[in-house]
């Protein structure tokens, strides 16, 4: 099948997908975004987690044949032309990195919070980020990077 | 060395001691580290492998005629195409590249093939046909280890038993407390799935892209198996997304390289998440039998152990593990007496190796569950008796190992109960009960066992593109996620200040750095390191000297704002000191250093004794958790962590907490949720969806301190701190839960039917045994026996409560019986409610004896069968189940009754009435019932004939 959507803003238009093809084997393989992440392919880990018109959804789970007409943004959309946003920022700052596997997801389920809710709690972001999983840093540092983003978010 | 053994207070910006952020973090959070499975090459072959479905099998034949003739498909390998050694392993070359006559456990690869692309190498599997005759799975390891079963390989199926006496190891003691224990198999469930790239380097070599921990190891097994030189195949280090332990053993590399072999064209492999919970090496499940003797006051006398590990089906890094279970058995504590064994078995279970903690995270759980049942069975805390028994510096192990660092397991529990507890109540519902429980461990550093363990790095200066000085690292260290690349900038930053430096890309155009495992990298690179430094500038003075004359004195030499000095200043050199620019001493030619570290010999344990100074050096952590507990539900709500961990000097004190968050995190899995199952060999859940991995929300709020407390053995004082939160973060947890439940809790993971079902009590012994004895005991006898005598005659009146007998000892002398049972009831009236709480956490429920008999002490089954609790109907007993629910949800403990001092009509009615009660009063209640129940057994038995024909009369 052909769909034409948009990623990041730029349009496609890509002849013979199949209509099962994932958005996340889409962006990686076609498209080269390969900053989303596919860690098991069933939904549950997250790490392909992107948003769809603001939604965040698993791109594992998305099929090709729901694309038509819809705008995703992956990480790869998070810079603007000043450079990393807030959330990547305060990754880097809180130490909430480690392997990074799980980072884009994380950043884009960070990016689904905050939209929803400018001034979240640790504890809202805890349960904001149970779709994501992180096996390297017990998660302290991620709560604490999201947080710091919303405070410099209203900074701005 | 100005840096040496002290603590670090004003580090170079970015040196060793600055919390600077991951230098990879920035890639990582725009998305644009290239992982091993985002790498491509243009005409690649898309790599899949063929695995057996069977934990245990014979292979008949293979047939890939039909699979060759597929379109797209451009080689179908089987153990007939390997050019060189058919085996491979990490310790011993025991597994098949590819099966050939047996298949051992299920998902081992079989059969590989290389497509065009990825769905026609699936369909290229499904082409082959594999005829297997199905054997007899081995997957109990207590029947294989007492020698049942067909030998899964030629040697046997023990891989290795290992003994550690010491002292007298027939010691006997007054409390002894006895429990098996069991450990279930973790996976260690890195995110990214493995995946790599191989190609022909066009000269007959090979290259290899892996997501490994040591790529030294993955080359010299891929060579063997292509039957190339070691030179010939080159291997770079492709972005890993997590390892823990379970990159370390070869998964698909040897795999790619045949294919890329073979087909002479670049091939690609990705696991998918199933394929790799089955492929890479898990944490050991263990079952382990402990025995604690201590004396009254809970000073340790002996331990005796026997642990046995499952190594499913290949040898992997066993041999290791097992020694860290046997030498770490009895946790950071002193004892004078004992004996372990330790034994690692084969089954047709997926394979165990490493995993963070390697062998120290399963004993760690038995050990400190056996502290906290000694502590309560001594009326103590259960951190007082870990403190008393304390190791310090210049104790010695049970291997005879004398320990020469920093021991700092007082100060860290210490330290640990200063922290003020959360502030957050319990959720207020009824039946959650709050527990804070503790745990301390420690593990080794480094290789141990006698290895010659190395770490080489190679530096050279020279001047840039513009003109200025600076420093290249080649190092193959593999950088796994935690922070190897930004530790080697901290280093070199530390040795040069603010020199440009060039990080060069990891690979094996530079000797080995060893694995990133063992808690071993960042030591064993910086030892590396600061060798290669010093000699860099050894090299650059005497390029120095010829600019400046020969200088007499001494001074050390320091590299500072691009000069390279002379001084004998403590901190900065001073002006007038001789220095040289470096632009100048690098004008002609660049300045190569290679350096290798070994670090100091270590010994092989003696295999009889296991005796013998195997490891190189420890670190210690403790935890402390809060919990909630629903006792309706038996579910568990973790509130808090706080965890201290000695790291020696810190270089990086934002990557030492990461390191200890995520390390307290995976024994928070390995405590609460993680399990990989098998059924007769066969996983059942190898998913995230079945396989739980902690949440967000199952993970509560870390809090951090780092102990940091420069070891004088270690290069820059520091040491490594990967694997030891992994340690005591799951027991913390556990303790924390008993304290909340009373449940002796035996197993990891905890199940909600082990807070839910009536569960065996842990065994409590008193010495010499006196709970069969009949005959009756006169009180002048009793007035005139010592303390530990005591203790263990009269012990039993309260149930694994000894201390009771220790204070009633204090009261004496005793005119009569009566009187020696009012003491007891004084005692227990007497003690703090949380004394009390601890009492009737350990009596039986009553009227489950018929389907829980195991549960009860000897003599509560004889006094429930009096009762008349043990012939209840069905109606009855399920009366009684509710009510025994019921009354634990909202007490907390288990009801206790003396059955004997009611008459039997009542029993409804004043069960009813009590679970009306207030807990405070309630629990007053309680403890006279423990007090009638103590009266009535010390009337049974002390006395003589007198007694008791004055209480049947």
């Amino acid at each position: 099948m052909e769909i034409t959507f948009e990623v990041n803003g730029q349009s496609h238009n890509l002849a013979g997908v199949a209509p099962l093809e994932s958005l996340a084997v889409i962006l990686r393989d076609r498209l080269g975004l390969t900053g989303t992440k596919i860690g098991c392919a069933t939904g549950h880990c997250g790490a392909c987690s992107v948003l769809i018109d603001e939604r965040l959804v698993n791109a594992c789970l998305v099929p090709a044949a729901q694309l038509q007409g819809h705008q995703v943004t992956t990480v790869e959309g998070l810079e603007t032309s000043e450079g990393i946003d807030n959330v990547q920022q305060a990754f880097v700052e809180a130490g909430a990195v480690q392997c990074g596997f799980c980072t884009a997801g994380m950043e884009m389920a960070a990016h689904a919070l905050l939209s929803a809710l400018s001034n979240p709690t640790k504890e809202q972001i805890r349960s904001a980020l149970t779709g994501n999983l992180c096996r390297c840093t017990g998660y302290q540092k991620i709560v604490d990077a999201v947080y710091q983003a919303a405070i410099g978010l209203k900074g701005v | 060395m100005i840096t040496e053994n002290r603590r670090h207070t004003s580090a170079t910006p970015g040196g060793i001691g600055a919390s600077v952020s991951n230098i990879e973090a920035m890639d990582k959070v725009r998305g644009r580290f290239v992982y091993a499975n985002d790498l491509t090459r243009a005409g690649m072959l898309y790599g899949a492998t063929l695995r057996s479905p069977y934990p245990h099998a014979r292979i008949e034949a293979i047939d890939t005629q039909v699979t060759r003739r597929l379109p797209g498909v451009q080689a179908v390998l089987t153990h007939a195409d390997i050019p060189g050694r058919p085996t491979y392993g990490f310790e011993e070359p025991d597994q098949p590249v590819l099966a050939w006559d047996q298949v051992r456990y299920q998902g081992e690869p079989v059969a590989i093939v290389a497509a065009e692309s990825a769905e026609a190498a699936q369909a290229a599997l499904q082409a082959i046909t594999v005829r297997y005759v199905r054997l007899e799975p081995l997957t109990d390891p207590k029947r294989v280890a007492s020698g049942e079963g067909a030998n899964l390989h030629p040697q046997g199926n023990t891989l290795r038993r290992l003994p550690i006496v010491w002292g007298n190891p027939q010691m006997q003691a007054p409390v002894v407390v006895r429990q098996s224990y069991s450990v279930a198999m973790q996976d260690p469930a890195f995110l990214a799935p493995e995946a790599g790239l191989a190609q022909p380097d066009g000269e007959g070599g090979i290259e290899v892209w892996a997501a490994s921990q040591w790529l030294h190891a993955d080359r010299a097994q891929i060579a063997a198996a292509l039957a190339l030189p070691e030179e010939r195949v080159h291997l770079h280090l492709a972005g890993v997304g997590g390892a823990f332990g379970g990159r370390e053993d070869i998964t698909l590399q040897i795999h790619l390289a045949l294919l890329a072999q073979a087909t002479g064209r670049p091939v690609k492999m990705s696991y998918t998440r199933e394929e790799s919970f089955l492929a890479h090496a898990h944490r050991h499940p263990a079952q382990m039998w402990y025995e604690h003797g201590a004396d009254l006051d809970g000073t340790l006398r002996y331990v005796r152990a026997h642990i046995l590990l499952d190594g499913g089906a290949y040898a992997s890094s066993s041999n290791a593990v097992v020694v860290n279970a046997a030498t770490f058995a009895c946790g950071p504590y002193r004892v004078p007496n004992g004996s372990i064994e330790a034994e690692v078995v084969f089954t047709n279970h997926p394979i165990a190796g490493a995993m963070r903690g390697f062998g120290a995270v399963q004993v760690a759980f038995a050990y400190e569950a056996q502290m906290d049942r000694l502590a309560q069975a001594l009326g103590m805390d259960p951190v007082e008796l870990r403190r008393k028994n304390a190791l310090r510096t210049g104790d010695v192990l049970p291997t005879g190992q004398r320990l020469e660092g920093p021991v700092p397991v007082d100060r860290l529990l210490e330290r640990l109960q200063e922290v003020p507890l959360p502030q957050s109540a319990s959720a207020g519902f009824p039946g959650v009960h709050r527990g804070v429980g503790f745990a301390v461990a420690f593990k080794n550093i480094g290789y141990s066992s006698g290895m010659d363990d190395t770490a080489t790095v190679r530096l050279r200066m020279q001047t840039g593109e513009d003109g200025s000085p600076e420093v290249h690292l080649w190092s193959a260290a593999a950088e796994v996620g935690q922070g190897i690349r930004t530790v080697q900038r901290q280093i070199l930053t530390e040795e040069f200040g603010n020199l440009r430096i060039v990080l060069e890309p990891i690979a094996t155009d530079v000797a080995s750095a060893g694995s990133t495992s063992a808690s071993r990298q960042t030591w064993m690179t910086a030892a590396a390191l600061k060798e290669a430094c010093a000699a860099l500038r050894e090299v650059l003075w005497e390029r120095a000297e010829k600019e400046l004359g020969a200088q007499e004195g001494a001074g050390r030499l320091v590299i500072r704002e691009g000069m390279l000095w002379r001084t004998r200043e403590t901190e900065l050199p001073a002006q007038e000191e001789p220095h040289v620019s470096l632009k100048s001493l690098l004008r002609e030619t660049p300045v190569e250093v290679e350096r290798t570290h070994h670090h100091r010999p270590t010994q092989p344990l003696d295999p009889q004794t296991g005796q013998g100074n195997a490891h190189l050096d420890f670190a210690f952590v403790a935890h402390r958790a809060v919990v909630d507990v629903d006792l309706g539900s038996g579910s568990i709500r973790p509130v808090e962590l706080a965890t201290i961990q000695e790291v020696g000097r810190a270089v990086n004190p934002k990557m030492v907490s990461g390191q200890m968050e995520g390390g307290s995190a995976q024994g928070l899995g390995l405590a609460l949720m993680e399990a990989l199952e098998s059924k007769e060999g066969v996983v059942q859940n190898a998913s995230f969806e079945s396989y739980l991995v902690p949440t967000s929300e199952d993970v509560p709020p870390i809090y951090t301190e780092l102990l940091e407390e420069s070891d004088p053995s270690a290069p820059y004082g520091l040491k490594g701190v990967g694997e030891m939160p992994t340690l005591s973060s799951g027991p913390a947890i556990t303790a924390a839960v008993r304290a909340a439940s009373g449940r002796a809790l035996t197993r990891f993971p905890i199940r909600p039917e082990d807070l839910l079902l009536p569960q065996p009590n842990v065994a409590v012994f008193l010495t010499p045994t006196q709970e069969q004895e009949a005959e009756s005991l006169p009180m002048e006898q009793i007035n005139a026996m010592t303390e530990e005598h005591f203790v263990a005659t009269l012990g039993f009146a309260v149930e694994e409560s000894p201390w009771v007998a220790r204070a009633v000892f204090q009261r004496r002398p005793f005119p009569d019986p009566q009187a020696l049972a009012d003491a007891f009831r004084e005692v227990l009236i007497s003690a703090s409610p949380k004394r009390q709480r601890a009492i009737l956490m350990t009596h039986p429920e009553l009227a489950t004896a018929r389907n829980a008999a195991v549960g009860l002490s000897a003599l509560s089954r004889s006094e429930q069968a009096q009762g008349g609790f043990s012939t209840l109907d069905d109606g009855a007993l399920s009366w009684w189940r509710r009510f025994n629910h019921l009354y634990r949800i909202k007490f907390g403990f288990p009801y206790v009754f003396a059955l004997r001092a009611h008459a039997e009509e009542d029993r409804v009615s004043v069960a009813r009435a009590r679970l009306r009660n207030a807990p405070a009063i309630e629990l007053a209640c309680a403890i006279e019932e423990v007090s009638q129940i103590a009266r009535t057994r010390i009337l049974d038995r002390v006395g003589g004939l007198q007694s008791v024909m004055e209480r049947e009369a």
